[in-house]
């Protein structure tokens, strides 16, 4: 498999409240031309607020890598105060205030199925399963939104060869946590659910053992935030964001293709694949462009989400927009 | 007769107030990580649920006898139409910056913003004809014309529902809602004589507005 590497990542380009506060600017100039009632409007904000992220761990001695991007990194705030965790709540800001339910400790992964020596690791042992690096990785969610975001983490592979798969493993399924104490999300609701519990996600073996797939622990140089799917999630930067499944409890390796939670909902819309791709729309809504959280204006959303020269190879002969 | 333009004022300054909420979160940069798509999300809630208390009046009207009450179903709409100009604005301006290629072809290719976009075309006709003059002028077609605002109701709550990625609970409930609203008026339209006396314990109905 040939791996092109992308530029070095130069640390002084992370300014993480650029682009954010001229945005900010230009809201508040356009907001302001029409305030005049502000007298009567004190004490009505209580709508928008957002938690606060816990502040994690510091993780030290972290490798960068050079699959990292140099592209302005999205600031802590945004990346933990606007997020899809459906287990947490389906509004964006739902995660961070349900963030304290979630606890994760203790907490194991139990990795199963086609591998000649499974096990149940404990989460701390994950910690130190390799040397963590930093990853700085695009995400582009489902939605046509988009965020650059330092992960801490190492490849997933790692994980992959200490187990020794078998002959028969052709895929892995992954499963999140289910506790609807933790998790408020997964409690039954009169309107029914928002999805059906556990969240299960699934990759091809040659896409689990990919140098840009990771198990990620941490962001911004700290303990993941538990509205981030701590303790520990999947990157796959070139894939929309829910095929990066968060709090994993079990890894299984297995034969046939498995089953996704978003594919399982909505079969016609969401894919096994779900590779990042301009050109496949989704059925409701045009995947061509994306907003970057923090800009104004739409960009394009490149094929692969910007990862085609490592990726591509993958999905040689393969009709993506059958296999979308 | 006092005490109704009190009701009016109140009525009116409780309309205002998510439109200045929107204001000061905005002068607070207190939007959100996304926030065009808080103020999308917040004008679009907001057109949909003072469209669904517009609907509320006449059968409120008729059930408690209240006759007043008819005296703010033209602020009310006018105010669904206001926040519903604010979310089509915000598409325009904020979401797609003029970019009426793409827009155009995003009207026309999906459902959602289709049904969004009729909806909220179908508001302009009723807020043009919701003057005194415009009453008078079209006499009975004046209603017969408004009846389009069931529609606009149906296309709002379609709009909401063919959004959504997975969690309809919500716009159930607003279609839930809606669903009683019209069919108040569905088994008043059966059912002529006996159920809107019996619901409106004889109160005197009149039929134009104001």
């Amino acid at each position: 498999m040939l791996i092109k590497k992308p530029n070095d990542i130069k640390s002084s380009e992370i300014t993480p409240r650029g682009l954010y506060m001229s945005r900010r600017q230009f809201i508040r100039a356009a907001s302001a031309t029409a305030i005049s009632a502000g007298a009567m409007l004190n004490g009505l904000d209580a709508t928008f607020n957002v938690g606060e992220a816990g502040a994690g761990e510091k993780l030290g001695n972290l490798k960068k890598s050079t699959y990292s991007t140099s592209e302005k990194l999205n600031s802590l705030k945004d990346i933990t105060s606007y997020n899809n965790f459906y287990e947490l709540g389906v509004d964006k800001g739902d995660p961070a205030q349900n963030a304290k339910y979630l606890t994760t400790r203790p907490w194991t992964v139990a990795v199963e199925g086609e591998v000649k020596k499974p096990k149940t690791y404990d989460i701390d042992a994950i910690m130190k399963l390799a040397p963590l690096e930093e990853r700085i990785y695009r995400l582009r969610c489902v939605e046509a939104w988009s965020m650059v975001i330092p992960w801490i983490g190492f490849p997933l592979s790692a994980l992959i060869n200490q187990v020794e798969p078998t002959g028969n493993a052709k895929f892995i399924q992954f499963v999140t946590l289910y506790d609807p104490k933790r998790m408020p999300g997964q409690q039954k609701s009169l309107f029914g659910n928002a999805l059906d519990w556990p969240y299960v996600e699934g990759l091809r073996m040659d896409e689990a053992m990919h140098p840009l797939a990771i198990l990620s622990v941490g962001l911004y140089g700290e303990v993941l935030p538990s509205q981030n799917g701590a303790p520990v999630r999947l990157a796959v930067p070139w894939k929309y964001g829910f095929k990066s499944i968060k709090s994993i409890v079990k890894v299984r390796f297995v034969e046939k293709q498995p089953a996704t939670a978003w594919s399982l909902q909505t079969p016609n819309e969401y894919g096994f694949y779900s590779n990042v791709n301009p050109e496949v729309d989704h059925p409701r809504w045009s995947q061509a462009t994306e907003r970057r959280i923090g800009d104004f204006l739409r960009r394009k959303t490149l094929m692969f989400n910007g990862y085609g020269e490592q990726v591509a190879s993958l999905y040689k002969g393969m009709d993506l927009k059958k296999l979308y | 007769m006092k005490n109704f333009l009190w009701i009016r004022i109140a009525a009116f300054g409780a309309c205002l107030i998510p439109f200045g909420q929107l204001l000061y979160n905005g002068y607070q940069g207190d939007l959100g990580a996304n926030p065009i798509e808080t103020i999308t999300r917040f004008t679009g809630s907001w057109t949909l649920i003072i469209l669904l208390v517009t609907l509320g009046v006449s059968p409120l009207r008729r059930i408690s006898g209240w006759n007043e009450l008819i005296k703010l179903r033209r602020m009310l709409g006018l105010f669904a139409f206001f926040y519903a100009l604010l979310h089509f604005s915000t598409y325009i301006v904020l979401d797609h910056f003029f970019d009426f290629d793409r827009i155009a072809k995003d009207i026309l290719k999906r459902p959602y913003v289709t049904v969004g976009f009729t909806g909220f075309v179908l508001m302009i006709p009723l807020a043009i004809t919701s003057t005194a003059k415009m009453i008078r002028r079209l006499g009975k077609r004046w209603q017969q014309l408004h009846r389009l605002v069931y529609l606009v109701g149906i296309a709002g709550v379609i709009h909401f529902y063919w959004l959504v990625k997975s969690d309809i609970r919500r716009p159930a409930q607003y279609g839930a809602v809606l669903a009683v609203l019209l069919g108040y008026r569905l088994v008043k339209f059966l059912l002529p004589s006996s159920l809107p006396r019996f619901l409106s314990r004889g109160a005197k109905l009149n039929t134009t507005v104001e």
